[in-house]
């Protein structure tokens, strides 16, 4: 597949704006300005686009609901706070093609009559904050960004905005209580930032991917862009393979290409072609699938029926020589130590699943341990604030259903076979 | 550094958002967030001191004890674990004395365990400072860390 997102990305020069212009970069502006705002809403329902930052919802319903909204100024969020584990898929983008993203910011902020940007990037990345930083003054120099774009009367002005180390902030809402200068902790729904996000006005935010895609709607068209890859939820998409393969990193591939393919014929298989034992297919939040599950197509409709979510499409794969108690263990350690401590459920379940899977792995596991995890795991999905306790139950729940056995064993054998291999 | 965060509060319609760039301004200031430092970022901004340590407090990225010269941020979430991260922890420990959390005696390295620093596909991955360091094996990373001194 020709690629979009990444084009140009292997050209060593590629994040460097005249190179951007050399290669057809920033021609979509004028286009769209041909368009009327409404034309670009329309334009993007009928591609199809979902949103790429985990939950794939429509992208023109947030953007219709903005619009709808009689309240200015509007504003434009990036979500750049790309903190799933297993995620590195807008880093590409970030550091080898900031401009893509700051043209499909330019073109979403006209359509939605958002005059100001901003881009929440995470802490984690400081060479992306100094690439996407020089990108915006470069894109101010040459006019494309500022209160006259073009020549066009058309404004819209852009803040990269550094966030903190803190995954919650992913969180769309949390993201808002943050970006204004506040602890990171998710807000009640509604209202929705459609209609009261930052600073109390309608506000769309959007990934980094989901941005990246929009001149590409603008270029191709959305009849042509809405034949790419599963019809329900169209699109390139970007892939990131990371764990026991021999050639990971950042695919783009049709939307809806097969886990297995994804795995063995982009990533080169199981390293040193080692028995595969389970995936994380869209993040440490997406339910683990087991070796045998993984011919399943990886989009947003077909994910959620094999068990699973496509989240952020971060695939993470582990070998035969993997303890699952040991990742049930890291990932709920992450959440544990994630969970914002707004909601109990989410911040005492976490706490609770991490201490019973530690004495498990260390060999002090009780026979009631297993009943005991589901139920806390019960207790902490669907009843929390925000998805991340979810994600966490949601996990937790699955590797006990794949690989319930092995969690036996260590409970009876007083012991974590896998600790002698190392 | 006042006048830095006066460019900075140009940029939001609201003096608040400030904060998080202001903090980081007053890190690098003081290679730290002491007291007196979020004290500073409080009286440019106009906010209460709790108000201003409570926000400080909640993100992983602001050091509110002293730090060393460098700092070393190890990922060990699970694509950099199960290829080798928590073996890079254990020889940080053996050959630096270097605990998460902690800082050698020299002042040389303080060391942080991150949550994913979003180089899975290359891990294992650390930061030292703001450099990116990656497939990190136990041969490559005394020689990576011989260059901070």
């Amino acid at each position: 597949m020709e690629k979009f997102l990444l084009r140009n990305t292997e050209n060593p020069n590629s994040a460097d704006i005249e190179e951007y212009i050399k290669t057809g970069g920033y021609k979509n502006i004028s286009k769209a300005f041909e368009l009327q705002p409404s034309d670009i809403i329309e334009e993007v329902k009928k591609s199809g686009l979902r949103g790429r930052g985990g939950a794939g919802f429509p992208t023109f319903m947030k953007w219709s609901f903005a619009s709808a909204d009689k309240k200015f100024p509007k504003y434009l969020i990036c979500n750049a706070d790309e903190g799933e584990p297993g995620t590195f898929k807008d880093r590409p983008i970030l550091e080898k093609n900031p401009h893509l993203l700051i043209e499909g910011m330019i073109i979403s902020g006209y359509a939605l009559k958002a005059e100001y940007g901003y881009i929440y990037l995470r802490g984690e990345y400081p060479y992306a904050y100094d690439v996407m930083n020089q990108a915006v003054r470069d894109a101010y120099d040459k006019g494309y960004l500022g209160d006259n774009i073009l020549g066009k009367n058309i404004k819209f002005n852009l803040v990269v905005h550094l966030g903190a180390g803190a995954y919650i902030c992913g969180e769309e809402t949390a993201l808002l209580d943050s970006l204004e200068g506040r602890r990171g902790l998710p807000r009640n729904k509604p209202p929705f930032p459609v209609n009261a996000g930052a600073w109390g006005m309608p506000t769309i935010v959007n990934n980094v991917e989901t941005l990246a895609n929009i001149p590409h709607i603008i270029e191709i068209g959305a009849d042509a862009y809405s034949k790419i890859g599963f019809p329900d939820c169209p699109g390139p998409k970007l892939y990131c393979v990371s764990g026991h393969v021999e050639k990971p990193g950042v695919f783009e591939l049709p939307m809806g290409i097969s886990l297995r393919e994804i795995i063995y014929d982009y990533a080169g298989g199981t390293k040193n072609g080692k028995k595969l034992k389970a995936v994380f297919p869209g993040g440490i939040s997406a339910p683990v699938l087991p070796a045998d599950s993984i011919d399943c197509a990886m989009d947003f409709v077909s994910l959620p029926k094999a068990g699973s979510m496509l989240g952020s499409a971060a695939v993470m794969v582990m070998d035969e020589t993997v303890c699952m108690v040991k990742i049930a263990h890291r990932a709920m350690k992450f959440f544990e130590r994630e969970s914002c401590g707004k909601c109990t459920p989410c911040r005492e379940g976490t706490e609770w699943l991490r201490k019973i899977l530690e004495r498990i792995e260390n060999g002090r596991g009780r026979n009631e341990d297993i009943s005991l995890l589901t139920d806390i795991s019960n207790n902490i999905f669907g009843k929390s604030f925000c998805a991340l306790g979810d994600g966490a139950a949601g996990v937790m729940k699955s590797i006990l259903k794949h690989f319930r056995a092995e969690f036996e064993e260590h409970i009876k054998e007083k012991r974590c076979r896998f600790k002698q291999k190392d | 550094m006042l006048k830095e965060i006066e460019d900075i509060k140009a940029k939001y319609p609201d003096t608040r958002a400030a904060l998080l760039p202001a903090l980081y301004i007053a890190q690098k200031e003081f290679g730290w967030l002491s007291l007196d430092a979020m004290k500073a970022v409080a009286n440019a901004l106009n906010l209460p001191e709790s108000d201003v340590r409570g926000t400080a407090s909640f993100y992983s990225m602001f050091r509110l004890k002293p730090a060393g010269r460098n700092l070393i941020q190890l990922c060990t979430n699970i694509s950099c674990m199960i290829l080798g991260a928590e073996r890079l922890r254990d020889l940080l420990k053996d050959r630096y004395g270097l605990l998460p959390g902690g800082t050698t005696e020299d002042g040389r390295f303080s060391l942080v365990i991150m949550e994913c620093i979003g180089a899975c596909g290359t891990a294992p991955a650390m930061l030292v400072n703001t450099d990116l360091y990656e497939n990190l094996t136990e041969h490559n990373i005394a020689e990576i860390l011989g260059k901070y001194k």
